[in-house]
């Protein structure tokens, strides 16, 4: 076993899913009735407090473990995190055994309760999860890792609970890749930022020296493509995360544009333009072999692989304004799907495979929606001047987008924000991020 | 009495005439800045040499070249031609009111457009390269139609 790679042990599991809890949160409906949950803070004894003190200069890392949590679940839409101020019973005793009618008495139905130590270098975190009403215990879990990675063990217990108590994988321990900008809107200064995905841990993988668009990741994480203006010669790069190595896919002689994965991360879609005339291509990057997917003097790009590598779904305006058609991934059966009133733009394939996620123009109005992959179907979850390119949660639950804001008559006051929706239309929020952003992409799950 | 009613006409047509020139100035106004959605001001333009405008602008969503267009390309190809020496970048823009990705080859396609004309007027694609930057380099920050249309052109810039 590769202990290097593996950050996060799971160690034990006591019961896992065995019990019939009660509580069940429904993801379908939108937040209308968010569940209450009680996040306790996670226990420590002072030993510990001190050492995680001298190493992390955090107070009480189970307590803001537990605020990761909460604010995961509160961002959610689906839960309500409770007011520790009413908690009645102390951390370490609603651990062993929570007094399940002080909690029912707060109107908690769910409990989360936990414990941290620290010995060997190791961080310890162990949680329950119990159903208040009735009164059990559903999940226990406990995760030793390197004392850093505190807030992913509060991702990964918030994907625990989110599963056990919705029946779908979370997305709390992921990342998001993104455009940061800084500058006047006339000359935008744009480096790749990485962050958690609550906005935590951003780190900047360019220096902001030239341009860079669009960055998506590979199905492992560990890869990037973008697009990059190095050298004032517009080409989609691959980034390894790790190395910072990073290289020009393939050898066109002219701008490549709108990179992204293959499913299983083997190839990289994108547009070659050339001409006045752009078509979408791939690249194998075992073999470098490009292939040519679309031969059409209108402008073809925006290219997205449906989750079993099957389809394309694409933006093109052969019908003399930009559409979105699907196409199998050698090119054939091109088939326009978007049929409603408007410009449609930036298709994006569900990790579900049920659904393709856009950006809609109308009356100069612009909306994220989605529609099934016949066309059919379509729903208009945000209204806003100026908003596009939507990026599914790793559960196809979320999607994350950018909006930019109206200037003012002196064309000033433009900012540009990262925004997540559900795909009920409900829950819409700001992404924090420490500067402007733009392009946002979802990673898959880093655990599991 | 007569007089008088010669006087008044004489008035009436210098208001009439007031009033009739202050509707053109208006229209003007507007008129001098945009024809339909194509910029046709020159606020943003300079100059690559005496006479020679260094940019065409075009309508939302298209690449066709205006009348004014051409005309400013040929002033361009003749200038070229008497600095054989010369390379030019066409630099293709487009506005703020569409998604990064189309703009990016609608950019290109603008850019294309311009050299094509160039080329037709005798000047060598080797001389030429053209770069798209889609919606990110705005002239004009401004979210207007004046604005927007500022934003979508094809720039010539010297590129030695």
């Amino acid at each position: 076993m590769n202990y290097k790679n593996i950050l996060i042990i799971l160690i034990f599991f006591i019961f896992p899913n065995k019990s019939f809890g009660l509580i069940e949160v429904d993801i379908t409906r939108g937040n209308l009735n968010p569940l209450p949950i009680a996040i306790s803070s996670l226990s420590s004894d002072i030993s510990t407090k001190n050492e995680l003190l001298k190493l992390l200069k955090v107070q009480d890392v189970g307590l803001e473990i537990s605020k990761v949590i909460e604010n995961n679940f509160r961002q959610s839409g689906l839960f309500n995190p409770l007011n520790k101020d009413s908690f009645l019973q102390k951390p370490d005793i609603a651990h062993l055994k929570p007094r399940f009618e002080d909690w029912s008495l707060i109107k908690a139905q769910a409990l989360i309760t936990g414990k941290v130590t620290y010995s060997e270098d190791k961080l310890r975190v162990e949680f329950r999860l119990w159903d208040v009403l009735a009164a059990k215990e559903m999940m226990a879990l406990a995760f030793t890792t390197v004392p850093k990675n505190w807030r992913r063990v509060g991702h990964i217990i918030s994907d625990k609970v989110y599963e056990r108590l919705t029946g779908e994988k979370g997305y709390f321990d992921t990342r998001i890749i993104f455009v940061s900008e800084k500058g006047p809107k006339t000359q935008r200064i744009k480096k790749l930022a990485i962050m958690d995905q609550d906005g935590f841990n951003t780190k900047y993988l360019t220096l902001g020296n030239e341009l860079v668009l669009t960055p998506r990741f590979n199905p492992t994480n560990q890869m990037v493509t973008y697009l990059s203006y190095f050298r004032n010669l517009p080409r989609v790069y691959l980034l390894d995360i790790e190395t910072g190595i990073q290289e020009v896919v393939g050898d066109f002689p002219g701008m490549t544009f709108a990179p992204r994965f293959s499913p299983n991360g083997k190839k990289i879609i994108m547009s070659f333009a050339m001409d006045g005339n752009s078509d979408i291509y791939t690249m194998d990057l075992e073999n470098r072999i490009v292939e040519r997917i679309t031969n059409h003097p209108s402008i073809d790009t925006s290219p997205s692989y449906s989750p079993d590598g099957k389809f394309i779904t694409f933006n093109s305006d052969r019908s003399g304004y930009q559409q979105i058609y699907i196409m199998k991934s050698d090119g054939s059966d091109v088939k326009r799907i978007s049929f409603g009133k408007g410009l449609y733009g930036t298709p994006v394939w569900s990790p579900r495979g049920d659904l393709i996620a856009f950006t809609k123009l109308h009356k100069g109005k612009f909306y994220i929606g989605v529609m099934r992959t016949d066309g059919k179907g379509e729903r208009l979850l945000t209204e806003n001047y100026y908003q596009e390119a939507p990026s599914w949660s790793p559960n196809g639950r979320v999607l994350i987008f950018y909006r930019e804001t109206k200037t003012d008559s002196k064309g000033e006051g433009f900012s540009a924000k990262l925004w997540s929706i559900d795909l009920t239309g409900y829950n819409e929020r700001l992404v924090e991020t420490e500067t402007d952003a733009s392009d946002p992409s979802w990673s898959s799950l880093l655990s599991n | 009495m007569i007089l008088g009613r010669n006087y008044k006409n004489i008035f009436l047509v210098i208001l009439m005439s007031l009033v009739l020139s202050a509707c053109a100035t208006q229209t003007k106004k507007v008129d001098g800045q945009m024809q339909g959605d194509v910029y046709t001001g020159t606020d943003t333009v300079e100059y690559l040499a005496d006479g020679v405008p260094d940019r065409v602008f075009f309508a939302t969503n298209e690449s066709v070249l205006t009348t004014a267009s051409r005309e400013t390309l040929r002033k361009q190809a003749a200038w070229l031609r008497k600095n054989s020496d010369v390379t030019v970048v066409l630099e293709g823009h487009a506005d703020e009111r569409g998604t990064r990705e189309y703009n990016l080859a609608l950019g290109e396609r603008r850019a294309n457009a311009a050299k094509d004309y160039l080329m037709t007027y005798g000047i060598s694609s080797n001389r030429i390269s053209v770069i798209s930057y889609g919606k990110e380099r705005p002239v004009d920050s401004g979210s207007n139609p004046l604005a927007w249309s500022k934003n979508r052109r094809s720039v010539t810039v010297k590129a030695n």
